[in-house]
């Protein structure tokens, strides 16, 4: 049962909130944590070490923790090592612990700890070698196994994610005293502020200590002050939101928990990623406690002391009934006055300081003493001292000193510079554009000097914002000093002294470590682990380099210090996708006819953005292949209608359009007529074969050019950039107009006849309007289009181009024009087939690694001018006579199907790269010639036509004999598209 | 001292104060055989297979850091050979037979685990392309495997099928691909260099090459000159700013490209996992963290951190194919340095200047080639010419017209 | 990162594609004596300094300006931007 909470917690114990651990109910109340609920239920031991499976409690209070990792939820929005230090308790929460095998208390795998002699540091680096079958097999499996955290669901996240953007002057990350100060001047001076702070209750540790502000509580004063900040229009208050990242030139990125204190999400997105752009920023995050060394200092009721404040002030929990205080600073004792003045008995506060007189009424007390060992397994039940004196505690608060929470201040790898006075690392080297530290997190560890330094560093970014500060004076606060003397570990301790305790580093790791010659920092952190946990070290780090500096006998600034990287504290993958995903993972691209496609049957592919049809299946057909079959026939024996909106289309006007086009394709363009159009060849300017398309002459000045659909978008840019910054004085205008036209091929025999239906008045005989020829015209009297007589597929055919918002009606018409002939819709495969029985390159051909060449279009390359790609073209290797050519090829067995990526080999000789003679790079059955048909490159290509050769797919366990061909393979004399 | 079960058992009893330093720290001769700048896994690996297979061991590695504070710390410790290009093909397959021998070979445990890497195809181009490259490995002989979308739901079926924008038409998988225990590669080699008499000189940077009549006599370090026959740079991600030293430019750009860790959590991931249609790649340690990464940032950088457009498109990557990873919690982030070259492959090579040579553009593929970098640098320090696998990484590939370009993404670093 | 256009202010760099080396302005004449040498250090060899650094992008999602950004690439400080068109012209670029 919930014990009965101390007085002036700063929970609602007027409402009752339910929840489960480990399937037995428990209770807790609004403004617990989990872990503080736990406690109030008496469970002490949460969790199982991640290598020794040792037993373990609660250690910490906050985002710092390493031990209390439990799965949060079930089925699929089950959640992994989630710190019940900061899980909000909610009605209906389930919790259970992970990482053991068997029960919490009975944990199989604890039989690890025996073992520990054998288990030091980086002991798996020298074995499990032998014999070497058996690492994947047997030793790999078992260590994998007994390692990682918590579980997965293995189901797709149910819920839903979001991203966000905001600006401000001032970003204050952390709502203690100084943040709160902070937010408070910066706000009365006019900045627009934001204040973040990761808990649900702003305050810091105005919350967990007994501290008094004027004439009233810290708490009160903090939320006294959050009402103040909520009125004022220019500042935001984001609670639960911690900032996680700092980036180049002021962006912070800062994750909101929308709902994860809730029972569920109700469809709202569980968590928001915001991305901060902050004019300045002020680091006020407060430090984290870190504990000593000494023998079995991990035993479940073992706690920072900074933590026993917490549980016993804002919580109102005891987390003992006998507390004992282990110290080297002042924290220890306000510890112990803090017990006692909410009636917990206190058994002992050992200072390990020598020569203190303080004392406490009825409490003993040890100055300069130390603790050896402790005892109880599951549950701390006394601790020995040095000199064999054993005092009975079930709690042990510990306190070695506080470390600044610079972490977010080295994200540009500023090294953190330590502070003597208060024993911490604070910032230092390059920090986040704008970015200072005030309060604790500066190493500032008294509350007046905290507000005080919160204030004035506030003050100072508004007078440097061209605001004038804020002169309240802020209220009284206590200021003792704060004394430490650093004492890091009990070097008199026999049994194991943890420093990390997720990953199980003890002291005695850290000396080997150092012995065995990892005296680096970062080779100490990779050797033993130390730090790399789930909480990145924050209670462990400091602990761990200083005592490496005491084994290797130098100060601690000498020794140096490890950076924190981002995330400030773990972060769901969800979070940083946001909504990009499913469906949703990129934009999705629909061309003009596709309501009208998806009337009529069609399946589609993806296309880069685009969606396109594949084919338009008719009842009765079989497979996609009759239905390609068909759309490859009727075309070529008739009218095939096929939407090619997705070609990139540039418009470009100006008095310099024809020389720029001219140095832009690598065959000739100056001589172009208006009304003409010509297939032109790009090539990057290291020579090899970029994009292919037409461009069309509209009149003196104005050029309409097309890109292949995967190039629409890079070939605009490099038009940009020629225009820009290689020739920025020629007469020319660029514009993408692929959105603004919906074109649609029109292909066959009978598109004269179709197209005469359709097109206002206008000759379109072959002497009136010839092979490449192009016109701006009307369509169905009056509607602005424009018409290319271009041919893909190697048919008469013709492009016709509409405005985007007639495109839909423009296929419905074309459709019901050409009933009579037959007119058929045909989509991507049978494009594909077309182009392949025509040798037509597309991408598989066009993949950025071919030539000019090597395509066969060499002749195309002008070397009378100089266009992009031309010189480099020329080199030695580009242009050997035997080098690989494009090629048709067929099977010598009529009837055998070819598959696309075969390598190509010559009969007889070894089937080795070295022999390699090119590969097959598109195939398609050809309706046309009744048999399959590739196209591929091949060494001396142009001059083999002819040759049986072997195409060598072992991949697929196949071998087959093939003919090479010319690639032009239908209609090789071009006579159809001149028609 | 021989790493064995027993010696730890022999340790384990008697408190563990028997280990021995890993290397010795020595202080810098005036003159060596050679000098390998840079005390990376390249470096210390060719340092390796210079006293091992050549009996080379007059040899010292400067490292201007801790030994193995390059890229051998930071990466995603990946290993493959399912490269397409004739030039590259058999060199990466020389590295990972490499791999399999390496820990009985130096006596170190790297976690060599052949778990298999499974490159998702969402297009039937890509699939022919994949095909392609699958025949290539196999005539190299490597191992490849085409599978269709059935075969890689039975590898991964926690993979989106259902629900993708770019749905999963199939893959090729690489069975002896896996992962290695990154950080243990570059031990393994230091202790197996050191204990052939190799020095291994920390804190040691090269500021400047002795150079007389256009050849190269040494090294100039924060610690004094040193002598060499021969002087090795090996110190991608650094490599424009080290021979700039020399008055070499090269043809290399530094990049960075950020990589994640998740927090740890039991087996889920079965081997590598690249998706097809945007940035991402996957694994799983062995210690349970989920280790991914994706694009490089883009821009030219000499800072070890990326910016968070990239972290967002990598784990929009991830969501796209493997939406359970969302409650996975993304533990940390870090940037490493590469040196992207024009054409996305490497260089092993002598310089124009006598006795200076060069070993570098590793793009983000560097660490696979960690055994094969540095057993075909020993050999052509050793003998004097490229090894056979190796011969097409020449830095006078561009003037020739021969680019190595596994992507066809042409003389632009940042795009490969 | 926030480039500051010339034209419309601070932008995010997400919104921009970069390409590289500022000195890809300087595109040799292909017709000159020697053009291929000319071209391989135009193409391939790239100043890769650790500091300052002149660099193209483009405003892709954007108003599709090219800018010349200097930008130092220890600390990615980013001391000024200018239109890449006035800063071909400036070195010489014409037609």
């Amino acid at each position: 049962m919930s014990a009965p909470r101390l007085p002036g917690a700063l929970v609602d114990t007027g409402e009752t909130l339910k929840f489960t651990w480990n399937g037995r109910q428990m209770s807790g109340h609004p403004g617990d944590t989990l872990a503080s609920a736990l406690l109030a239920n008496g469970q002490r031991l949460v969790a199982r070490s991640f290598k020794y499976h040792r037993p373990r409690g609660i250690f910490s209070a906050g985002s710092e923790e390493p031990n209390a990792l439990v799965q949060l939820r079930r089925g699929a929005a089950q959640e992994p090592n989630t710190r019940a230090t900061v899980a909000e308790l909610f009605d209906g929460l389930h919790a259970s612990s992970q990482n053991h095998r068997g029960s919490l208390n009975h944990d199989l795998l604890a039989v690890n700890d025996l073992m520990a002699p054998f288990f030091s540091a980086g002991f798996y680096y020298k074995t499990f070698m032998w014999p070497a079958k058996f690492w994947e097999k047997l030793y790999e499996p078992l260590i994998r196994n007994a390692a990682g955290l918590g579980r997965l669901s293995g189901q797709e996240d149910p819920d839903s994610y979001d991203h966000g953007f905001l600006h401000c002057d001032l970003l204050i990350i952390g709502a203690g005293p100084a943040g709160l100060a902070a937010a408070l001047a910066a706000g009365r001076a006019g900045l627009r502020v934001i204040l973040a702070d990761e808990d649900f209750r702003m305050g810091g540790r105005l919350n967990e200590e007994s501290y008094s502000i004027g004439d009233r509580s810290g708490a009160d004063w903090a939320a006294t002050a959050c009402a103040e900040l909520s009125a004022m229009a220019l500042v935001r208050l984001m609670t639960r939101t911690t900032v996680q990242g700092a980036y180049d030139h002021g962006i912070y990125s800062a994750l909101e928990r929308c709902t994860d204190h809730l029972a569920d999400s109700s469809g709202k997105p569980r968590q928001v990623l915001w991305r901060i752009y902050a004019r300045r920023a002020l680091l006020c995050a407060g430090a984290t406690e870190r504990s000593i060394a000494f023998g079995n200092n991990d035993r479940p009721g073992i706690m920072l002391a900074g933590a026993v404040r917490a549980y016993v002030n804002r919580f109102g929990v005891a987390p003992g009934r006998k507390v004992a205080v282990f110290t080297n600073n002042d924290d220890g004792w306000r510890t112990a006055t803090d017990l006692l003045a909410k009636g917990v008995r206190v058994t002992a506060v050992i200072d390990t300081r020598k020569g203190g007189t303080r004392d406490l009424d009825g409490v003993r007390v040890d100055h300069g003493r130390q603790i050896l060992d402790t005892s109880g397994r599951k549950d701390l039940k006394s601790i020995t001292m040095d000199g064999g004196i054993r005092v009975e505690a079930d709690c042990l608060a510990v306190s070695g000193g506080w470390s600044p929470n610079v972490h977010i201040s080295s994200h540009m790898r500023g090294r953190p510079r330590w502070r003597e006075d208060t024993a911490g690392f604070v910032t230092g080297g390059e920090l986040p554009w704008g970015l200072s530290a005030a309060g604790a997190a500066n190493g500032t560890l008294t509350l007046a000097a905290a507000l005080g330094e919160g204030q004035a560093t506030a003050n100072r970014i508004a007078e440097d914002l061209g605001h004038a500060p804020d002169r309240t004076p802020l209220p009284r606060a206590e200021d003792e000093p704060f004394q430490i003397t650093p004492f890091w570990h009990v070097t008199a301790s026999t049994a194991r002294a943890f420093v990390d305790l997720q990953n199980d580093v003890t002291t005695k790791d850290i000396a080997q470590s150092h012995r065995e010659g990892f005296g680096a920092v970062e080779h100490l952190k990779r050797y033993t682990t130390l730090g790399m946990a789930t909480d990145q070290g924050k209670t462990s780090n400091v602990l761990g380099l200083a005592i490496l500096a005491e084994v290797s006998g130098r100060t601690i600034p000498e020794t140096g210090t490890t950076i924190f990287r981002p995330p400030y504290t773990p972060v769901a993958i969800g979070a940083y996708a946001g909504r990009a995903r499913g469906r949703d993972f990129r934009p999705t691209r629909l061309t003009p006819s596709h309501a009208w496609a998806l009337e009529n049957g069609a399946s589609f592919t993806e296309s880069g953005p685009w969606m396109r049809a594949e084919w338009f299946a008719r009842p009765g057909e079989q497979g996609w292949r009759d239905s390609v079959d068909r759309e490859v026939r009727m075309t070529r024996a008739g009218v095939g209608v096929c939407d090619v909106t997705t070609l990139g289309k540039i418009d470009i006007q100006g008095r310099d359009a024809a020389a720029f086009l001219n140095r832009i394709y690598a065959n000739p363009f100056l001589k172009l007529p208006v009304g003409k159009v010509r297939y032109g060849l790009m090539l990057r300017e290291d020579g090899f074969a970029d994009d292919d398309g037409t461009t069309a002459r509209l009149s003196e000045t104005h050029y309409v050019m097309t890109t292949t659909t995967a190039n629409a978008v890079p070939v605009f840019r490099r038009l940009e950039f020629a225009r820009q910054c290689l020739w920025p004085d020629l007469d020319v205008h660029l514009i993408s107009t692929t959105d603004a036209w919906a074109q649609f091929a029109v292909a066959g025999p009978n598109s004269r006849a179709l197209l005469s239906r359709v097109v206002d008045d206008m000759d379109l005989s072959n002497d009136a309007f010839p092979f490449m020829a192009c016109a701006e015209v009307t369509v169905f009297g009056g509607t602005p289009a424009r018409l290319f007589r271009i041919s893909f597929s190697g048919e008469l055919a013709y492009e016709i181009a509409v405005p985007s918002r007639y495109g839909d009606a423009m296929i419905r018409a074309l459709m019901q024009v050409g009933k009579d002939l037959d007119v058929v819709p045909y989509g991507l495969e049978a494009l594909g087939v077309m182009r392949i029985e025509k040798g037509h390159a597309a991408g598989n051909e066009l993949n950025g690694q071919t030539t000019a060449q090597m395509l066969g279009l060499g002749g195309m390359v002008s070397q009378k001018k100089d266009a992009i790609g031309t010189v480099l073209s020329q080199r030695e290797e580009m242009t050997r006579d035997d080098g690989l050519r494009l090629v048709g090829l067929r099977p010598l067995e009529r009837s055998e199907k070819l598959s696309a990526g075969a390598h190509l080999l010559n009969p007889g000789d070894p089937q080795d790269m070295a022999h390699d003679q090119g590969w097959i790079s598109s195939v398609a059955w050809s309706p046309t010639l009744s048999h399959a048909i590739a196209l591929g490159f091949l060494k001396n290509g142009a001059a083999r036509h002819g040759e049986v050769i072997l195409a060598h797919d072992p991949l697929r366990g196949r071998s087959q004999k093939v003919e090479v061909t010319s690639p032009h393979m239908v209609d090789p004399e071009g006579t159809r598209q001149r028609g | 001292m021989r790493y064995s079960a027993l010696k730890i058992l022999a340790e384990g009893l008697t408190g563990n104060r028997g280990w021995k330093p890993v290397w010795r720290t020595p202080e810098p001769k005036a003159e060596y055989d050679v000098v390998i700048v840079g005390g990376g896994g390249h470096g210390l690996a060719t340092a390796y297979y210079l006293a091992k297979e050549f009996g080379i061991t007059n040899v010292a590695v400067l490292e201007k850091g801790w030994l193995g504070s390059g890229n051998i710390g930071r990466n995603t410790t990946i290993i493959r050979s399912n490269y397409l290009l004739e030039g590259n093909q058999p060199f990466y397959e020389l590295s990972l037979k490499l791999w399999e021998g390496l820990e009985q070979d130096f006596n170190y445990n790297a976690m060599v685990s052949q778990r298999g890497v499974l490159n998702l195809a969402h297009s039937d181009a890509q699939r022919d392309a994949y095909a392609r490259r699958g025949n290539a490995m196999i005539l190299s002989g490597a191992d490849a495997v085409l599978l269709d979308r059935a075969g890689v739901r039975k590898l991964a079926p926690f993979l989106d099928f259902e629900n993708g924008r770019f749905p999963i038409q199939g893959g090729l998988w690489q069975p002896r691909g896996g992962t290695v225990r990154h950080d243990a590669v570059a031990w393994g080699f230091a202790r197996g260099a050191d204990s052939r008499g190799v020095d291994i000189i920390q804190n040691c940077e090269v500021t400047g090459f002795t150079m007389q009549g256009g050849a190269c006599l040494g090294v100039e370090t924060s610690r004094g000159a040193i002598r060499a026959k021969q002087v090795a740079v090996c110190v991608a991600g650094s490599s424009s700013r080290v021979m700039g030293l020399a008055g070499m430019r090269l043809p290399i750009e530094s990049h960075v490209l950020q990589a994640f860790v998740s927090e740890g959590l039991k087996p889920v991931i079965p081997g590598v996992i690249t998706f097809g249609a945007g940035h991402f790649y996957i694994s799983q340690s062995d210690k349970g963290g989920l280790v991914f990464g994706g694009d490089i940032d883009g821009y030219n950088t000499y800072a070890q951190r990326g910016n968070l457009p990239v972290v967002e498109d990598v784990c929009e990557g991830g969501m796209a194919v493997m939406p359970m990873i969302g409650r996975a919690r993304l533990l940390r982030m870090w940037g490493g340095v590469m040196d992207m070259s024009m054409d996305g492959s490497p260089f092993i090579d002598r310089t124009g200047i006598e006795g200076l040579y060069f070993n570098g553009g590793w793009c983000y593929g560097g660490f696979k080639a960690t055994p094969a970098s540095g057993f075909c640098y020993a050999h052509l320090l050793a003998t004097g010419g490229p090894h056979d696998t190796a011969a097409a990484y020449r830095l006078d590939r561009f003037r020739r017209g021969a680019p190595i370009d596994e992507k066809g993404a042409g003389a632009q670093p940042n795009l490969h | 990162m926030i480039i500051d256009h010339p034209l419309l202010g601070p932008r995010d760099a997400a919104e921009f594609t970069v390409l590289g080396d500022a000195a890809l302005i300087h595109r040799p004449d292909g017709m000159a004596e020697g053009a291929e040498a000319a071209f391989h250090d135009y193409v391939y060899l790239r100043d890769n300094p650790a500091g300052l650094h002149r660099e193209l992008w483009y405003h892709e999602q954007g108003d599709r300006s090219w800018l010349v950004v200097t930008r130092n690439t220890l600390t990615h400080e980013i001391t000024e931007v200018a239109l890449a068109r006035d800063v071909a012209r400036a070195e010489g670029r014409s037609r």
